[in-house]
């Protein structure tokens, strides 16, 4: 099959059809009676919450797993199983979240070589597979430099790279989980250009996202997954996303604005007057107010984050002074700043916020080991104490609280953060893209729980470019362009076109 | 964008900075020719790749075991434990064996050694580290308790016959010196071990497996599969590397080569193998063993005491572990300011 000739599949017809998938893993039905079918030329948007079936249904289609009951039919052709090996010569190619390439070999090795797998090449030429990864990358119209090494490329560039690689071999579905969490908004915009071409040859695509309007954004087909059930299967046009959010999460979710009345009549808990660091943000001046929640939104780049972190002491702001309660404080370093009762849960929360081998258990009490002691020793009751107390107060769905948080969905993870930061008691909790990667039904929750803690006198600052979930929570929104606060939004002043205005002008 | 005279330097420095240790090689040579002008000469050269067949050998199999993300420490093991054997073997069969019968023998020995670690790592995915440290206490045990652990001199034919071969022989200052003879097969091992690892589907599989396991499983490799047969193939190679070291010290002693796991992980680290894995070159390795082997020379040479020939090698292999992994903090730094432009841009 040639990749020139864009009628080598026809639009409009099945390709791929998984019928009736049963799965369970230790008894535990992780899928029950499935049933996708993927039309060549369409998007095919799967939704569901975290936990809901979707990764599963995956592997199964790509060959990872094996599922108990069920078929895969692929042109036609009934198969029990896929073996990985058999779904890529079936022109089926996942394209993972970590997008599974090879950092230390080239672009062009890269896109070549699991073709040259599946094909049970014995010998490999990389001069024969640098015309071969040219002729796909000019063909779709990328610019990526064949003879760079992965890892030094951008995300957006990875994620091209894996494109180009599922293309190769002739694919005819791919798959993509999460295609645009780590990309930035221009990226997304250009990866939708992409995905428009690869339509108009013929490919179906599978786009697994957490983003809603994204998702309506691409789709042309929708399913809805819900405890490894199928929900609900139909055109996108049918949807909408209050419909989407209704069918993943079998409720209404409320993403209403709901806030808390601060405590403006008193001192306000935090003063940051002129805090500036050259390069990264200048004269940025606010106060936090005990039972608020602060937004503080811009652009990727704009000075957001280090703000944040400035706050927190893992950047040093150069001039600038921080009252918290009252007191003047320098913060130098992360010592100061827990000390002074600050928690930060920052924005990379699987690798920077937890030890993801740990418990559980051991993850909450991390950082607050200072609390729970007692003559030099842990005290073990008040530490078991605190854990159950945030174990059940957060609702983190685990069997137990040894459970190791690598084993944790990201919405659960998030939780365990929070936790942890709950544990030391601060006086002033930040957050960066507290929901990044986490589905509707949870990222409710962790808007209440942010609320609940609100309302109990915590001040809290939430970074985020999410503007429904700004909208939701937050008191007062400042934006922050080109490290300067350019605008502060308060009541009803907080609308998304207001804030989107604020980011983009 | 870098300017094409940046890409053309950086190309030199090859991507592994072979170029870098290539370089560092010739400063020490003409360092050394300052100090003693009697070191640049076809005598020394002669002495240090004659120095070099053995630790060569051996680095090919670590160099592969390293790329796909392993350590093996288990090699000098295998190397004596299959090279001794053979003679034990042979002389016990009253046969004089040729040489073919000799390689056969020992690599056979290599193979079956090998396939024991790579069965273990694959099958239970057990630590390499850990595997090679017990089975090269396995090795040494079983072959002083069962082969034997006696000095024996007198060699099979198939080792006799190349001890004092010679390919070259050059007049150097009123005598003649020569190059030795088995300098010629280790080259074209080389060059066979570096198209194994280029063009082959076996040699990809092991960098992709180096560099993410997972990875690999998804784009179709048998990581089961590879990871048995590369060990096959480095045991195999260390069994070489014992023949070629009994016939060229003309004894067969139990008690050799082990020990010598410092130098020669030393010279493939040095030589641009990423401890991670899913680097390194055949290139790289040979010159990291060269330039072991020159320090160690030059050492000598100098007079100074050999115990702090292994500092200096113990030293040179923290440095190489440091520079890679500051590189490696320097490259993820790079992606992440590149990042930062395109977000602004």
């Amino acid at each position: 099959m040639s990749l020139e000739d864009p009628s080598a599949t026809e639009t409009g017809v099945p390709v791929l059809e998984a019928r009736n998938i049963v799965k369970t893993y230790g008894g535990v039905a992780a899928l029950h009676g499935v049933s996708l079918t993927l039309t060549a030329g369409h998007v095919h948007a799967l939704a569901g919450e975290n936990g809901c079936g979707k990764s599963t249904l995956i592997k199964i289609i790509s060959g990872a797993e094996r599922p108990d009951s069920g078929e895969i039919v692929v042109n036609g052709v009934a198969h029990s199983h896929m073996t990985p090996k058999d779904a890529i010569q079936q022109g089926i190619q996942v394209i993972y979240q970590d997008f599974s390439l090879f950092p230390n070999l080239t672009v062009a090795e890269n896109i070549v070589l699991t073709s040259a797998v599946a094909q049970k090449r014995k010998l490999f030429s990389r001069k024969q597979s640098r015309p071969a990864a040219q002729r796909i990358v000019d063909d779709l119209g990328l610019s990526l430099d064949l003879d760079q090494e992965v890892e030094r490329l951008s995300v957006a560039d990875k994620q091209l790279t894996a494109i180009c690689r599922a293309l190769i071999n002739d694919a005819r579905v791919i798959i993509m989980d999460e295609p645009t969490t780590a990309l930035t908004h221009s990226e997304v915009q250009r990866l939708f250009a992409l995905v428009g071409r690869l339509r108009a040859r013929g490919v179906a695509l599978v786009f697994v996202s957490h983003k809603l309007e994204e998702a309506l954004q691409v789709a042309q087909d929708v399913t809805i997954l819900r405890n490894g059930e199928l929900i609900i299967s139909g055109p996108a046009t049918d949807f909408d996303r209050r419909s989407i959010s209704r069918y993943m999460t079998g409720r209404d979710v409320d993403e209403s604005r709901l806030v808390n009345a601060p405590r403006y009549d008193r001192d306000p808990v935090l003063q940051v007057t002129d805090l500036t660091l050259p390069g990264a943000f200048e004269k940025v001046s606010f106060d936090l107010h005990a039972g608020e929640i602060l937004g503080v939104t811009g652009l990727l780049g704009s000075g957001r984050s280090e703000i944040a972190e400035a706050l927190f002491g893992v950047l040093r702001a150069e001039s600038g002074t921080t009252i918290v309660d009252g007191k003047a404080t320098s913060i130098r370093g992360i010592r100061d700043a827990i000390d002074a009762g600050i928690g930060y849960v920052p924005e990379d929360r699987l690798t920077q916020g937890l030890f993801l081998d740990k418990s559980i258990a051991d993850n909450v009490i991390a950082s607050s080991l200072e609390r729970h002691r007692r003559r030099g020793l842990l005290d073990s009751r008040k530490v078991a104490a605190t854990i159950t107390d945030q174990f059940n107060r957060l609702r983190i769905k685990a069997p137990n609280v040894e459970a190791p948080v690598r084993s944790l969905s990201g919405g659960n993870a998030q939780r365990v953060v929070l936790a942890k930061w709950l544990a030391n008691g601060p006086k002033i909790l930040m957050l960066n893209g507290p929901t990044v990667g986490v589905d509707v039904g949870s990222k409710e929750e962790i808007l209440a729980i942010l609320r609940a803690q609100a309302a109990a006198g915590m001040g809290i600052i939430v970074i985020s470019d999410d503007v429904p979930e700004l909208v939701a929570v937050c008191n007062r929104i400042l934006v922050v362009k080109q490290g300067r606060i350019s605008a502060t939004l308060t009541g009803d002043h907080i609308t998304p076109e207001a804030i989107q205005e604020g980011m983009a002008a | 964008m870098s300017s094409p005279a940046t890409t053309r330097l950086a190309s030199l420095r090859g991507t592994n900075n072979e170029g870098v240790l290539a370089l560092i090689l010739i400063v020490l040579v003409v360092i050394m020719t300052f100090i003693n002008s009697d070191f640049l000469s076809a005598g020394t050269l002669f002495a240090i790749l004659r120095s070099s067949i053995v630790p060569t050998v051996l680095a090919l199999g670590v160099l592969i075991v390293i790329i796909s993300g392993g350590i093996d420490v288990s090699f000098p093991a295998i190397a004596i434990f299959s090279a001794y054997t053979t003679v034990v073997l042979v002389q016990g069969s009253g046969v004089d064996a040729g040489v073919l019968v000799v390689l056969a023998i020992s690599l056979a020995l290599g193979a079956l050694l090998g396939l024991v670690n790579g069965g273990l790592i694959a099958r239970f995915k057990l630590p390499t580290l850990i595997v090679t440290l017990g089975t090269q206490g396995i090795f040494k045990g079983v072959l002083l308790a069962y082969v034997g652990s006696r000095y024996i001199a007198d060699l099979p034919l198939g080792m006799r016959t190349f001890s004092t071969m010679s390919v070259l022989t050059v007049p150097d200052g009123g005598e003649n010196t020569s190059l030795h003879a088995l300098v010629v097969p280790v080259i074209v091992l080389c060059l066979v071990v570096n198209a194994l690892l280029r063009n082959t589907m076996f040699g990809r599989g092991v960098y992709a497996i180096g560099n993410d396991t997972e990875a690999a499983r998804r784009a179709g490799f048998s990581v089961m599969k590879l990871q048995v047969i590369l060990y096959v193939v480095a045991g195999v190679l260390a069994a070489f590397g014992g023949v070629l070291h009994v016939t060229l010290t003309r004894s067969a002693n139990p008690q050799d080569l082990l020990g010598t796991e410092l130098d020669t992980i030393a010279a493939v680290v040095l030589g641009g193998a990423s401890i991670f894995g899913g680097r390194g070159s055949v290139l790289g390795t040979v010159l990291g063993v060269l330039l072991i082997q020159v320090i160690n020379n030059s050492l000598i040479l100098m007079g100074i005491p050999s115990a702090w020939q292994r500092t200096a090698v113990g030293l040179l292999l923290v440095i190489g572990v440091g520079v890679q992994a500051i590189s490696a903090r320097r490259a993820s730094r790079r992606v992440f300011a590149h990042r930062e432009v395109v977000a602004q841009a």
